[in-house]
C-alpha cells in the first residue's frame, strides 16, 4: 500500500464501458492524504475515463471510497460538495464571464452552503497565480492557453478541496508554462491537498509525485513509488526515452 | 393620420412592448439555460390572468386542482426515484411538494376571495400558477433533458396544447378581464395615459433591471449563465443543471404569471390568447437570436410598436405583419451570424 496517514480516496475493481466496448477494467488505485499520485499512460489508456468516473460524469460499477464514504455510484454534486475536484482536460472555462466571476463559481457550493466569506480563498488563489489577479476584469476566453490553465486550477481551488484531479494539466502548454505549473503542483502538496495526477507528460509528473500507476489499455500494468517508477527500465523506454537531459531541468523546480 | 393618432399608437405600442419584453427575456433565458423552446410561456399569461379573474368573482380558481394533481404526481416520481436508486424513502427534499398545495388549497377554501385587496389577490394568483414552472421541468423535462432541442420542441408544443385544453375546461371559453389595479388616469399634452399602463411599463422595467442585477451580482445568477455557456463546467462546480432548471422554470412561470396578471385589466384574455402573445414574444426573442437579452428587449418594443402601427392600417392583416417580421431578421441574422465553437 501506498498510503501513510490512510487514504483519501481508495478504488477497487472500477470498470467504465462505453456500450459494449470496456474502456476501463477492475482498475485499483489509491490516493493517501496530502499524497501526489499520478496516473501516466499513453493516448487511449483510459486516464481520462478514469476520472469522469471517480467524479460521476460517467457510470460505473466498482468501489468508490471518497474520505472513507462508500460511493456506489458517484453523483458529480455529491462528490463535488463533499470536497473532490477535477479539472478537466478541456479546462471547460466559462467564457463569456470574467476571471473573477469564473473563481467565485468555483466556491458556488461552499457559498450553497452558507459560506459568505469568500475572499480570502480568493486572495490564495491570487497569491499562487498572481497572473490571474493582473487579468481579474478579463474574459476567461481572451486568456492564453497557460492562462487558462491557471484559472482551471484557481478555480478548483476556490472549492477548497481535499482531493485535486488534475487531466493532462501539460495538454497544449509551453514548456516552461508547463514547469510553472507543476512546480505549483508540487507547491500545493504542502497546503495539505491530496492530488490526482493524470498525464502523458510522465517525466513530468514522476519528478512531482509521491506514487505512481502506469495505466494501460484499461488496466494497470505497472504501479510504484514515483522514485522507483523514474527508474524502472521499462517506463524508461516506454514513456521517458533516455539522454533528455534538458527535459529533466524543465521538469524541476 | 394626425400626430395625436400616432402618439397613441406609440404608447399602446410600448405597453404591449414592454409584456412582449417580459416574455421575451424569459424565452431566451429558458433556451440558453435548458434548450428548451417555451411555446408553453403564453399559457402562464392566460391562466394568471383567468385565476385572477376567478379570485376576483370569488371562485377558487381551476389552477389549484391542478397544482394539487401535479404536485401528487411529482412526489410519486421522487418516490419511484428514491425507490428505484436505493435511496432513503422520506419526505427529505420534497416536503413542500406535499406541504405547499395543501396549505394553499386550505387557505383558499377559507378565505373571502372576492373581497380581498387587489394586491393580495394577485399575490395569491402569483402563488398558485408560478409553482408550476418548475413541477412542469420536474416531471416534463427533466426526465429527457438531454434530448434533442427537435425533441424538446416537439413536447414543448404537446404541453402547449394540453394546457389550452385544461384552460378551456377550467376557465370557460367566455374571455374575462379583471379590475384594474388603479382608476388614475394622467393627462399629458393631448395624450391620455391609463394607470394600468404607467403599471405595466414600470413592472417590466423594474423586472428587467431586477433580471439584469440577478445575472450580473448574484452567485446563483451566475451560475444560470454559466450553465448556459458550459453546461459540463457548471456541473464541476456543483451546480446541478437540474437545478438550474428548476430555478430558470421557476423564473419564466413567474414573468409569464406576472405579464398576465397585468394585461387582464387592458385586454380580454380567453383561455387559448396566451399563446399569440407568446408568440409575439418569440418573434422578440429570434430578433436576439435566443441568446441576447439586450437585443431581444429591443425587438420586443419593435415588435409591440409595429404591431400597433399595422392594426391602424391594416388591421385585418396586423398580425400577418408581426409575423412577417421574422423573415428579414432571420436572413439578416443568418447572413451577419458566425458560428463559432469554443475550443
Amino acid at each position: 500500500m501506498n498510503s501513510q496517514v490512510g487514504p483519501i480516496l481508495e478504488v477497487r475493481d472500477l470498470s467504465v464501458a462505453y456500450g459494449k466496448v470496456e474502456a476501463l477494467g477492475s482498475v485499483s488505485i489509491c490516493v493517501g492524504k496530502g499524497q501526489i499520485v499520478t496516473v501516466i499512460g499513453p493516448n487511449g489508456a483510459g486516464k481520462t475515463t478514469l476520472l469522469s468516473a471517480l467524479i460521476g460524469l460517467l457510470g460505473s460499477r466498482g468501489e468508490v471510497y471518497f474520505d472513507s464514504h462508500l460511493e456506489k455510484t458517484p453523483d458529480v454534486e455529491r462528490m463535488v460538495a463533499n470536497g473532490m475536484v477535477l479539472v478537466p482536460e478541456k479546462r471547460e472555462l466559462f467564457g463569456g464571464m470574467s476571471v473573477q466571476d469564473n473563481l467565485q463559481l468555483g466556491a458556488f457550493h461552499r457559498y450553497r452552503r452558507g459560506e459568505r466569506h469568500l475572499q480570502r480563498a480568493m486572495d490564495e488563489v491570487y497569491d499562487i497565480f498572481p497572473r490571474l489577479k493582473e487579468r481579474r476584469r478579463q474574459l476567461a476566453a481572451t486568456l492564453s492557453g497557460g492562462e487558462r490553465q491557471m484559472l482551471a486550477v484557481g478555480r478548483a481551488l476556490m472549492a477548497g478541496p481535499k482531493l485535486l484531479m488534475l487531466d493532462e494539466p501539460s495538454l497544449g502548454l509551453a514548456p516552461m508554462i508547463t514547469r510553472e505549473i507543476f512546480c505549483i503542483i508540487g507547491r500545493l502538496r504542502e497546503s495539505g491537498v491530496s492530488i490526482l495526477l493524470v498525464e502523458q507528460n510522465a517525466r513530468a509528473a514522476l519528478a512531482v509525485a509521491d506514487y505512481g500507476y502506469v495505466l494501460e489499455t484499461g488496466e494497470v500494468a505497472m504501479q510504484g513509488e514515483a522514485s522507483q517508477l523514474r527508474d524502472d527500465p521499462r517506463v524508461i523506454e516506454t514513456y521517458l526515452g533516455l539522454g533528455k537531459k534538458h527535459q529533466d531541468r524543465l521538469a524541476a523546480c | 393620420m394626425d400626430f395625436q393618432i400616432a402618439l397613441f399608437l406609440v404608447q399602446d405600442g410600448a405597453t404591449n412592448g414592454a409584456i412582449y419584453a417580459m416574455l421575451a427575456l424569459a424565452l431566451v433565458l429558458v433556451f440558453s439555460v435548458t434548450r428548451v423552446i417555451f411555446i408553453p410561456q403564453g399559457e402562464f399569461v392566460a391562466y394568471g390572468a383567468l385565476t385572477l379573474a376567478s379570485l376576483q368573482s370569488g371562485q377558487i380558481p381551476g389552477t389549484l386542482w391542478l397544482l394539487v394533481v401535479v404536485s401528487t404526481i411529482a412526489v410519486l416520481a421522487e418516490l419511484w426515484r428514491c425507490w428505484r436508486n436505493g435511496l432513503p424513502i422520506g419526505l427529505h427534499g420534497f416536503g413542500w411538494l406535499v406541504g405547499y398545495p395543501l396549505i394553499l388549497a386550505l387557505l383558499l377554501w377559507y378565505l373571502p376571495l372576492a373581497s380581498l385587496p387587489a394586491f393580495v389577490q394577485v399575490l395569491v394568483a402569483l402563488a398558485v400558477v408560478v409553482p408550476l414552472g418548475p413541477l412542469m421541468y420536474r416531471l416534463v423535462y427533466q426526465p429527457i433533458a438531454e434530448a434533442s432541442v427537435l425533441i424538446l420542441l416537439i413536447v414543448s408544443v404537446a404541453i402547449h396544447v394540453v394546457l389550452v385544453g385544461l384552460g378551456l375546461l377550467f376557465f370557460g371559453a367566455e374571455g374575462l378581464r379583471t379590475a384594474p389595479f388603479t382608476d388614475a388616469s394622467f393627462e399629458m399634452g393631448p395624450l391620455l395615459i391609463n394607470g394600468q399602463q404607467v403599471w405595466v411599463i414600470l413592472v417590466s422595467i423594474g423586472l428587467i433591471v431586477g433580471l439584469w442585477r440577478f445575472f450580473s451580482r448574484t452567485l446563483y445568477g451566475k451560475a444560470l449563465r454559466a450553465t448556459a455557456m458550459n453546461r459540463t463546467g457548471a456541473r464541476l462546480m456543483g451546480f446541478s443543471p437540474v437545478f438550474a432548471g428548476k430555478l430558470t422554470f421557476l423564473l419564466a412561470a413567474f414573468i409569464g404569471t406576472l405579464s398576465g396578471v397585468l394585461i387582464a385589466p387592458i385586454t380580454t384574455i380567453y383561455y387559448d390568447t396566451g399563446f399569440l402573445i407568446g408568440l409575439k414574444g418569440f418573434v422578440a426573442a429570434i430578433v436576439g437570436g435566443l441568446i441576447s437579452f439586450p437585443i431581444a428587449a429591443a425587438g420586443a418594443v419593435l415588435v409591440g410598436l409595429l404591431e400597433s402601427f399595422a392594426s391602424f392600417y391594416a388591421s385585418a392583416y396586423k398580425e400577418v405583419i408581426v409575423f412577417t417580421l421574422i423573415i428579414p431578421v432571420l436572413l439578416w441574422r443568418s447572413l451577419t451570424s458566425h458560428h463559432i465553437e469554443e475550443e
